[in-house]
Formats: structure tokens, sequence, C-alpha cells
């Protein structure tokens, strides 16, 4: 039992990690990036091509794609979400979600169907462990991968709270028009955090290829699995979004320890309760939607 | 040379014709008055004039420099700053992070958050508050404060008075009064007439959208003034 639950909390590292990008994209730009979990797939295979192909190990190859990641986010922003938000609230999110499919069958496309792991180049790392007492073992890439989601967090916390330019993505997503008028270059600003957000989806395609195996098709759950840890956390917060990933993940573990079919059942479930939960303590879908946006 | 040169602007909000082939001068280190009733059109000129506002046509000059063209946050490092009608403060940063905001653009010049609190002594208590907690007085403040901190050579003032308190206001105008003998160029949009004539050297009178009267606050009868503000003398023409 105590077994099952370090693992899920592990696990809710990961999905920490994966959401940490959704949600600092959401809180900070009111956009939710459909193409989120596509994107940590391109990272994935990115990685892969390079182990593959150049031997590059995916810690080195980390030093390529997220400056490749970020360049990605910041044309996505000038090119793409920028445009969209233009035309309306809905129009970022049909665009990220056509993007999305360009992404999988693009992949699919260039990778054929076979699924593919980052775990054959990372040494004995895959499968290395740590003994806890009481003879409990966790994987060493499990707590490493913890540990990254955790430094993630804080860094882009301590990022937006503590440096000028934190300062003035804050500013531009309050009030990007005030924003203009004390010297802020806000499509700049929004395009450093766009940026930003999808350095931090390479490190989650770095995660999701080294942890376990994925396909062209695999980033429609990495995006359910953070959205729904956004939520569950509440979007926009440090430790909630920490807790959002270790709650579904403990729902999971313990979901599948019950049947085998429990993994994603409990998953949702509780996404499910704690959302409506939430709209039940705001008072009513409309009031609970206002105070989202 | 004048500071900040207006050449027959035009300002439309949708199909409003806001403001109607308004030219002026500001001189460096003046302080003129722009004044008028409600709907004149001073907050428009006063954003156009910052960045926030497409003119329809005209000119507007910086320096003798044409900057009709150039965005807002591009202005504010040339040395305009505007202190926006409503303050518009950043409510979920504090009172420093506002200050801090403000100095982004980077131009060089004596403003820091301590020389803003020598001014404003009132946000010394208040600095790591959020500013939607503040008094109206203190946004005031800290709004005034974060265009300082970008070191402007021309401060665009819109309502600083609206909505605060008289004492608010005689503390705020004591504040600004040193300021405006350092030689920053000032423009200030003003309800409070006699305020307005008190500090400016220099007065324009909108309305409608055009400028009716213009001229240096010490020869221009109050009355004059206050006809040329309600439109009494074009009334009385018309009737």
């Amino acid at each position: 039992m105590i077994n099952t639950i370090i693992q899920g909390v592990l696990l809710g590292g990961y999905y920490a990690l994966i959401a940490a990008g959704l949600s600092f994209m959401f809180s900070v730009m009111r956009i939710i990036n459909l193409a989120h979990g596509s994107l940590a797939v391109l990272a994935a295979y990115a990685l892969l091509v390079l182990a593959q192909n150049y031997g590059i190990s995916p810690f080195l190859g980390l030093l390529v794609v997220l400056p490749l990641m970020a360049v990605i986010g910041f044309l996505l922003q000038r090119f793409v979400l920028d445009r969209a938000l233009r035309a309306g609230e809905l129009v970022p999110i049909l665009a990220t979600f056509g993007l999305s499919i360009v992404i999988d069958n693009a992949l699919f496309t260039g990778f054929g169907a076979n699924t593919r792991s980052l775990s054959n180049y990372i040494g004995t790392l895959s499968y290395d462990s740590i003994e806890l007492p009481g003879g409990i073992y966790v994987g060493e890439l499990s707590v490493g991968i913890f540990a990254l989601a955790i430094i993630v967090l804080v860094g882009l916390q301590l990022f937006l709270s503590f440096t000028p330019y934190g300062r003035a993505i804050r500013a531009t997503s309050e009030d990007p028009d005030t924003a203009g008028l004390v010297g802020i270059n806000a499509r700049m600003a929004t395009a450093v955090a766009s940026a930003i957000a999808l350095a931090t989806v390479g490190l989650a395609g770095a995660a999701l290829g080294m942890r376990g195996t994925f396909d062209a098709y695999s980033g429609a759950a990495q995006l359910l699995f953070a959205f729904e840890a956004a939520v569950i956390g509440g979007a926009g917060s440090v430790w909630g979004t920490l807790l959002g990933g270790i709650v579904l993940a403990l729902a999971q573990t313990l979901g599948a320890k019950v049947s085998p079919l429990g993994f994603l059942i409990a998953g949702h479930g509780v996404f499910l309760v704690v959302l409506f939960v939430r709209i039940w303590l705001a008072g009513g879908v409309r009031p609970f939607l206002r105070g989202r946006t | 040379m004048s500071a900040l040169t207006v050449k027959s602007l035009d300002l439309h909000h949708g199909l409003l014709h806001a403001v109607r082939e308004v030219s002026f001068e500001v001189a460096s280190g003046e302080v003129l008055a722009l004044v008028g009733a409600n709907g004149a059109g001073k907050t428009t000129l006063l954003r156009a004039i910052a960045g926030a506002h497409r003119p329809t046509a005209g000119r507007i000059e910086l320096d003798g420099q044409d900057i009709t063209q150039v965005p807002a946050h591009r202005r504010v490092a040339m040395g305009i700053a505007l202190v926006p009608e409503g303050r518009r403060l950043f409510t979920q940063m504090t009172v420093e992070e506002n200050l801090l905001v403000g100095r982004l653009a980077g131009r060089k010049g004596p403003w820091t958050v301590r020389k803003v609190l020598e001014t404003f002594p009132n946000l010394e208590a208040r600095l790591k508050a959020r500013t939607g907690t503040l008094s109206g007085g203190e946004q005031q403040a800290t709004a005034i404060g974060r265009a300082l901190m970008s070191n402007p050579s021309l401060l665009l003032l819109d309502e600083v008075s609206l909505g605060l308190s008289p004492i608010a206001i005689e503390r705020l105008y004591d504040s600004l009064k040193g300021l405006m003998q350092s030689g920053t160029t000032v423009l200030l949009v003003e309800q409070d007439l006699s305020r307005a004539l008190g500090v400016a050297q220099r007065v324009v009178c909108m309305l409608e959208g055009r400028v009716v009267l213009e001229g240096p606050t010490a020869s221009l009868p109050r009355e004059a003034v206050t006809e040329a503000y309600f439109g009494v003398g074009r009334e009385r023409a018309m009737a």
C-alpha cells in the first residue's frame, strides 16, 4: 500500500511537469493550448532522432531541443496565437486543436506507427533504483522527474515574481493596453512567455520518452493528464499544479490496484468530482467560468 | 524648441469623430493645462499622444521628431509617460512591482523607488501591498510614480484628482509642484478649472473635439475660460 502511494506520488511529479507549461500558458496568456501534448511528443521524437542518428544522449540532446521548442513557442505566439486571439477567445483553442492534428499526423507520416522510447539511450538510468527503508524501491528516473517538476514549477514562479521580464509578462497578462503605456512591448512579452512554456514542454517530452513509450498519437493522452492535473490543482498556482498531478496519479495507481481498468477510470473520476465541486463552490457554471476568465 | 507639437490631429472612436483638426504646441519645461467639459476629447487626445490611439489624420512630434507611427511602448523609451484616466494599475501586483514595471523601458534618469517614496511618503507603508487594496489617493500616487519611473521628459496627467478627497488632492498637487518646477514638461487634463489654472503656465480649452481657446493663464480672464469651457459664447452666437 505504502509502495503504491509512493509510486503514485512520483508519477504525479511527471503529470505536474507536463501540466506546468499548460497552466503557465493559461494563467499568463489566457490560452488553452490543445497542442500541448502533441508538442511534448514532438520534442520526444526530436530527442529520439538525435539519439538514433547522431548518437547524442537525450540529456545532451535537450541542449538542442529546448531552444528549438522555445523558438517554436515564440513563432507559435507571433504567427498563430496572436492573430487568433484578435478574432476572439475561442479561436486560439481551435487553432491549437488544428495544430495538434497537424503535428500528430506529420509525426505519423514521418515515423510510422511503431512505439518508441528513449529508455535505450539513457544507460542504466531507466531501471536503476534506490532502496528506501522498509524495502521499497523507487526508480531513480521517477525521483529525478519529480525533482525536475518541482524545479520547473518553482523556477517559473520565481521568474514571474522577481525578474523584470517576469513582471513585464504579468503586467501584460493583466492589461496589455496599459502595459504598452508603461513601456512594455506586449507582443514581445507574450511571445517570450510562450517560448518559456514550450521549453517546459520540451522537458516534459524528454520525461515522457525516458520513462516509457510513445507513438505519434500519444499527445492526446498527455494533454488530457496535464489538463486534469491543472484543473484539479487550480491552474496558475505552483503548489496547486504539483498537488493536482499527485492527486490524479494517486487516484490512477490506487484505481489500478483495484482493477486493471481502474487506472484511467479512477483518474477521470477524481477529475470530474473536483471539477463539479469547484463549480458547486463557485455557485454554478456561469460564475465558475467568469472566475476563470 | 517645443517639446511636443500636435498638428491638425483627427481622432475617431469608431464612427465618433472625437478630436477634430487639433493643433497646439507645448514648450520644453512648460506646464500646459488641457481643459474642457466631459466628452470634449481630452482623454482621447492624451491617449493618442501616448500612442494608445491611432490618429486618422495629422502629426505628432516629440522634440521635432515625427512619432505618429511609433507604438506606445517605444514612445515611453523616447520620454513620454501617461498617467491614464482611472489609474489603470496592475492590481494583482504590489506597489513596488508596479513602480518597477515603470522602469522597464530603460530610460536613464534620476527616478528610483526610493525617490518616488520621497515624493509620495504615503506609499512607504504600502510598498508591499497589492494595489487593489489601496485607497484612491495611494493608487493615484502609485500611478504617477509608475509613470515617473520611466524618467519622462513629457508627463501626461489625465484627471489625476478624479475621485480623490479634497485633502488627498491637496497633498497630490503639493507633491506635483516640485516636479513641475524641476523642468519636466507636463500636459495636464483637469476637470477642476481653478486647480488647472493655478499650476499651468498656459491653457488649451477644448469643446466638442476642437480647440476653442488657447493662451497664457496669466493673461486670460477666468470668465473667458469658463465661457469657452461650456461653449457659452458659441451658443449665444447660434441663438
